[in-house]
C-alpha cells in the first residue's frame, strides 16, 4: 500500500508564490493500475516525482507499507521497489542502452525489456542514449529501464508520447501483462489517452493541484 | 619476459594493456633505456645516433601490423626528452600503441618529455593510441607529449589519446597537417584532479583539397584541478574540418576552452562546439532511481563520457 497524506507543493518564482500541489491525499492499493490525468500544469509530474523523492514537499507525508519515506532519498525509495519512467527522457553523453539495463537490472543478460519495448537489441544495446535517438526510440528506452526494474510500484509519466500508433498498440498490451503478472504491485499511469484511461483499474483527476 | 618489478609491470599493464610480450614489433623503454626490443619483417626499429629516442620504419605495403613502445619512468627524479620518429610506407596499415606510466615515491620531479613526429605515407592507414598515467604516493608525475603527424594524400589516421589519472601537470602539444584526402580523427580524453593542471593545444592545418579533420576532446576536471584546452583548425582550401570540446567540472575545478577556426578558403567548412559544465541533476536523478547513490551516479556518468 502507498498513502499520500497531505501533500503540499509550491514554487517560488521572485515574489511570487505558485501552488502546485494543495492537500493531496490518495491512497494506492496492491494490484492496482491507477491512471492519474488532468490538464497540463495541474501537478500530476510533480506528484509522480514528490514520490520517487525527486521532489520534496513541503508539507505532507508518504507511506509505503504502513513506512514513512518522506524523508528517504531517491536511492532508498528506488531499493524501496518504487520506479519511475520520466516523462521527458533523460539524455547523456557517453552513457549506453546497455549501461542503463544493466543499472537497472544488475546481471542483466538478455535484456528482453527492449524487444518488449519493440527495439532491437543487437540495433540498440550499445547506442549512446543521446540525441541521435529519435524521441520514441528515446520513450521507449525509458520505458524498459522500468522494465527491467520489475519494481512493486512503477509510474510512468505520459509513456505513450512520442510514440507512434504501432507502439502505442504494443505499450498498451506491456501494461495489461504487467498488472497480470505483477499481481500485488502497483501501477501508476500519467496519461490523457482514452486506451490507456481504459485500462484503468481507477482514474483520478488532477486539477489546479488538487483532487 | 624483461626483468620488471611489480610496479613497472602495472603500469605497463595500464598504459598499453600488456601483461607478456606482446606480438608483432616493440620497443620497451625503462628508467632512460630501452630493454627490450623486437622487429618484424614488416617493421624496423633504429636508436637514434645523436639523441635519446627511435626511428619506426614501416615498410610500404604493410597489413595490419601493430608496434608497442610504452615507456616507464619508476626511478624518482628521473627526467627525459625523447625523440621518437615513425615512417609509414606507402599502402601500409598500422597501429601503434604508445603511452607512459610514471611512479613517483620520491621527493624529486620525474618528467617524461615524448615527442613524435609521423612521416605518414600515401593511402595509408594509421591508428595512434597513446596513454598516460601516474601513481605513487610523491606530486612531481610530469608528462608533456608532441605528437606532429604529416598526412600525405589519401591517408587516414585516427589518433586516441588519453591521460587517464595521476598525472600532475601535463602540457600536451598535437599537430598535424593534411594534404589531398587526408583524413584525420582525434580523440582526447583528459581527466585531473587534486592539484594538477593540464593544457593540451591541438591544431590541425588542411592543406590539401577534400582533407578532413574531426577533433574531440572530452574532459572531466575534479577538486581543485584546472584545465586549459586550445584548438584550432586552419582551412586553405575545399576541406571540412570539426573541432567539439566538451568537459565536465566539479568541485572547484576550473576550464578554460578556446576553439578557434581560420578559413582561409571559400569552400573551407569548419565548425566547432565546445560545452563546459557540471553534470546535470536530470543525469543524476535517473540514476538514483535505478537504484545507484549518488556517487555511483557521478561515477557512472563519468565513466561513460570518458570511454
Amino acid at each position: 500500500m502507498l498513502e499520500l497524506k497531505n501533500i503540499t507543493f509550491e514554487v517560488k518564482d521572485s515574489e511570487k508564490t505558485r501552488h502546485i500541489l494543495n492537500d493531496v491525499s490518495l491512497k494506492f492499493k496492491p494490484g492496482e493500475l491507477v491512471v492519474l490525468t488532468g490538464p497540463n500544469g495541474s501537478g500530476k509530474s510533480t506528484l509522480a516525482e514528490i514520490i520517487m523523492g525527486i521532489k520534496k514537499p513541503k508539507n505532507g507525508q508518504i507511506i509505503l507499507n504502513h513506512e514513512d519515506i518522506t524523508t528517504k532519498t531517491i536511492t532508498e525509495r528506488a531499493k524501496l521497489g518504487i520506479s519511475y519512467a520520466f516523462q521527458q527522457p533523460i539524455c547523456f553523453k557517453g552513457v549506453t542502452v546497455r549501461d542503463l539495463l544493466e543499472i537497472a537490472k544488475p546481471k542483466n543478460k538478455d535484456f528482453k525489456e527492449l524487444e518488449i519495448v519493440g527495439l532491437e537489441k543487437s540495433e540498440y544495446l550499445d547506442r549512446e542514449v543521446n540525441k541521435t535517438l529519435s524521441g520514441g526510440e528515446l520513450k521507449r528506452i525509458e520505458i524498459a529501464t522500468v522494465l527491467a526494474r520489475n519494481s512493486k510500484i512503477m509510474i510512468f509519466d505520459e509513456p505513450e508520447a512520442g510514440i507512434d500508433i504501432w507502439s502505442f498498440d504494443n505499450l498498451i498490451k506491456v501494461f495489461k501483462k504487467l498488472k497480470k503478472e505483477n499481481k500485488d504491485g502497483i501501477i501508476i499511469i500519467i496519461s490523457h489517452q482514452k486506451p490507456i484511461l481504459e485500462i484503468a483499474d481507477r482514474v483520478i483527476i488532477l486539477k489546479k493541484g488538487s483532487l | 619476459m624483461m626483468d620488471l618489478d611489480e610496479i613497472e609491470r602495472d603500469l605497463l599493464k595500464e598504459v598499453a594493456d600488456i601483461s607478456g610480450v606482446p606480438k608483432g614489433a616493440y620497443n620497451f623503454r625503462v628508467n632512460g633505456k630501452s630493454i627490450s626490443r623486437n622487429t618484424t619483417v614488416n617493421i624496423d626499429i633504429k636508436s637514434k645516433a645523436q639523441k635519446s629516442g627511435i626511428d619506426v620504419f614501416v615498410k610500404a605495403g604493410t597489413k595490419k601490423d601493430v608496434v608497442h613502445i610504452p615507456v616507464i619512468l619508476s626511478k624518482s627524479g628521473h627526467k627525459e626528452t625523447v625523440y621518437n620518429d615513425f615512417y609509414i610506407g606507402d599502402n601500409s596499415e598500422v597501429t601503434i600503441v604508445a603511452g607512459c606510466g610514471i611512479y613517483n615515491c620520491g621527493v624529486n620531479n620525474s618528467i617524461h618529455d615524448g615527442v613524435h613526429v609521423f612521416h605518414v605515407g600515401k593511402n595509408c592507414k594509421v591508428k595512434y593510441i597513446e596513454k598516460h598515467y601516474g601513481t605513487g604516493p610523491s606530486k612531481g608525475k610530469i608528462l608533456n607529449p608532441t605528437t606532429e603527424l604529416y598526412l600525405d594524400e589519401s591517408s587516414y589516421v585516427e589518433l586516441e589519446l588519453e591521460q587517464i589519472a595521476g598525472v600532475d601537470s601535463t602540457k600536451r602539444l598535437t599537430k598535424a597537417e593534411l594534404k589531398n584526402d587526408a583524413k584525420i580523427e582525434i580523440v582526447e580524453k583528459l581527466l585531473t584532479h587534486g592539484r594538477q593542471t593540464a593544457k593540451s593545444n591541438i591544431e590541425v592545418i588542411l592543406e590539401g583539397e577534400n582533407s578532413t579533420a574531426d577533433i574531440i576532446s572530452r574532459s572531466v576536471a575534479r577538486d581543485i584541478s584546472k584545465q586549459d584546452f586550445k584548438l584550432h583548425i586552419v582551412g586553405k582550401t575545399t576541406c571540412r574540418g570539426h573541432s567539439e570540446c566538451d568537459a565536465i567540472i566539479m568541485d572547484d575545478a576550473k576550464v578554460v576552452a578556446t576553439p578557434s577556426l581560420d578559413a582561409e578558403s571559400l569552400n573551407a567548412e569548419l565548425i566547432h562546439e565546445a560545452a563546459i559544465g557540471k553534470i546535470a541533476g536530470t543525469e543524476i536523478n535517473k540514476l538514483m532511481t535505478l537504484g545507484l547513490t549518488r556517487a555511483e551516479s557521478e561515477a557512472k556518468i563519468i565513466n561513460g563520457f570518458l570511454r
